[in-house]
C-alpha cells in the first residue's frame, strides 16, 4: 500500500505538497466504523466469556487491526516515505525480545515461590 | 553545470522508492527524512519514546501477573457495573474505548479541515476533541473512586494478587496523564486556530510559520498515539 502511494508523492505539485494530505472524509469515517466494530468485537470476546487459545488469539488480532488502522489512516503513515515509517515501525519490534527475556524470568521466579513457598511454610 | 547535476541526483532520490530509497534517504546529505518537517519528525521520534515507556509498564505488569502464586483478580468483574439492575461486565472500560475512538475521528477529520484552511471546523472538531477526551478523564476519574472505595490499594485488594493494585494505578494513571496533557494541547492550538494565529503569523509558540496548519497534525500524532496506547491497555489489561 505504501509502496503505491508513495509513487504519488513526488509527482505532486509543490503547493499540494506544501498542503499535506488531502483526503477525502469518508476514509476518516470508515476507519471509524471500522475501529468501532473492532472494539465491539473484542468486547464481545469477553462478554461471551470466550476462554483459551481462541480468547487471546481474537484479542492480540482486533488489538493489531485498531493499532494499523490508527497508525496506518490516522497518524498518515501510510503516506509517509520509507525512511520515516521503518524508522519509527522497526524499533518497537525490540519489545517483543524483551518480552521473551521476561517470560523466562517470570516463569523461573514463579518456579522458585512455587518451590520454596509451599514447601518452606 | 554543478549546479544542474546535483538537482538532478537530489530529485532520483526523493523519486527513488522501496528499500533503494530508505538507503537513498538516509545517506543523502543533511536529512534523512526528506519531506517531514522537524517538527513532525520530533513528535515521532518522541512518540517512539513514548512507546518504549508504555511497554515497559505493560512488561513490568505482565510479568507481575505471571510469577504470582495468587490468583490474578479477574478484570471482567471487577470493572463490571450494575445498570438499571442489568450486570453487565467490563461496561464502563467499553464506553471508555468507544469516546476515545470517537476522538480519535473527529481529531482526523480536524487535521483534514486544518490543511484546507477551514478555520471554523477545525477549531470545533479540535474542541470535540478535546471534550470527547475529558469525558474519558472523567470516566477514569469514575472508576478510580470505585475501585479505590472497594479497597484497592497499590499494596493490597480484596480479590487475589497485590500486584493488580499498582499494575493498574501505574498503567491507567500514566495513561490518564497523557489524556490530560492532550486535552490542554488541544485547547491551546484550537484558541489559535480560531483567532487566525495560523493565517497572520501572530507571535507566539508555533505560530511563526505563516499560513502553515501543520501543528494541527502534530497535535493530531499526539492524540492518535494516546488512544493507540489505549488499544493495546484494553487488550492486555482489561481483555487478558
Amino acid at each position: 500500500m505504501a509502496e503505491v502511494t508513495l509513487h504519488a508523492t513526488p509527482h505532486a505539485t509543490p503547493a499540494a505538497h506544501a498542503e499535506g494530505h488531502q483526503h477525502p472524509i469518508k476514509l476518516y469515517l470508515v476507519v471509524w466504523g471500522w475501529l468501532f466494530v473492532l472494539s465491539t468485537c473484542s468486547y464481545l470476546v469477553d462478554y461471551f466469556n470466550l476462554q483459551g487459545y481462541l480468547r487471546w488469539s481474537l484479542i492480540v488480532l482486533f488489538m493489531m487491526l485498531k493499532a494499523g488502522l490508527i497508525v496506518a489512516v490516522f497518524m498518515h503513515m501510510a503516506w509517509e516515505r520509507l525512511a520515516l515509517a521503518y524508522a519509527i515501525l522497526l524499533p518497537p519490534l525490540v519489545l517483543l525480545v524483551f518480552v521473551g527475556i521476561m517470560v523466562f524470568e517470570s516463569d523461573y521466579t514463579l518456579l522458585s515461590r512455587i518451590i520454596f513457598f509451599k514447601t518452606g511454610a | 553545470m554543478t549546479e544542474t547535476v546535483l538537482t538532478n541526483i537530489e530529485k532520483r532520490r526523493t523519486t527513488t522508492v522501496g528499500w533503494q530509497g530508505i538507503v537513498a534517504d538516509w545517506s543523502s546529505d543533511q536529512r534523512a527524512f526528506k519531506n517531514v518537517s522537524w517538527g513532525k519528525a520530533m513528535m515521532w521520534i518522541f512518540l517512539l519514546s513514548d512507546t518504549f515507556i508504555f511497554g515497559c509498564f505493560l512488561l513490568s505488569y505482565m510479568t507481575a501477573r505471571m510469577s504470582t502464586t495468587v490468583p490474578w483478580p479477574n478484570p471482567s468483574e471487577v470493572f463490571a457495573l450494575t445498570i438499571a439492575g442489568q450486570h453487565i461486565p467490563l461496561i464502563l472500560i467499553a464506553i471508555m474505548t468507544f469516546v476515545l475512538i470517537s476522538s480519535s475521528g473527529t481529531m482526523a477529520m480536524a487535521v483534514n479541515f486544518g490543511y484546507r484552511h477551514d478555520r471554523r471546523k477545525t477549531a470545533i472538531l479540535m474542541l470535540v476533541t478535546a471534550a470527547f477526551g475529558a469525558t474519558f478523564v472523567g470516566m477514569q476519574a469514575f472508576e478510580w473512586t470505585k475501585l479505590i472505595m472497594e479497597g484497592v490499594r497499590p499494596w493490597e485488594n480484596p480479590w487475589g494478587a497485590e500486584q493488580f493494585g499498582s499494575c493498574f494505578f501505574m498503567i491507567t494513571g500514566f495513561h490518564g496523564t497523557h489524556v490530560t496533557i492532550g486535552v490542554i494541547f488541544l485547547i491551546i492550538i484550537a484558541r489559535k486556530v480560531w483567532r487566525g494565529d495560523f493565517e497572520t503569523g501572530r507571535r507566539g509558540f508555533f505560530t511563526s510559520r505563516k499560513g502553515n496548519y501543520e501543528i494541527v497534525e502534530i497535535t493530531g500524532l499526539y492524540w492518535h498515539f494516546v488512544d493507540l496506547v489505549w488499544v493495546f491497555i484494553f487488550a492486555f489489561f482489561y481483555l487478558w
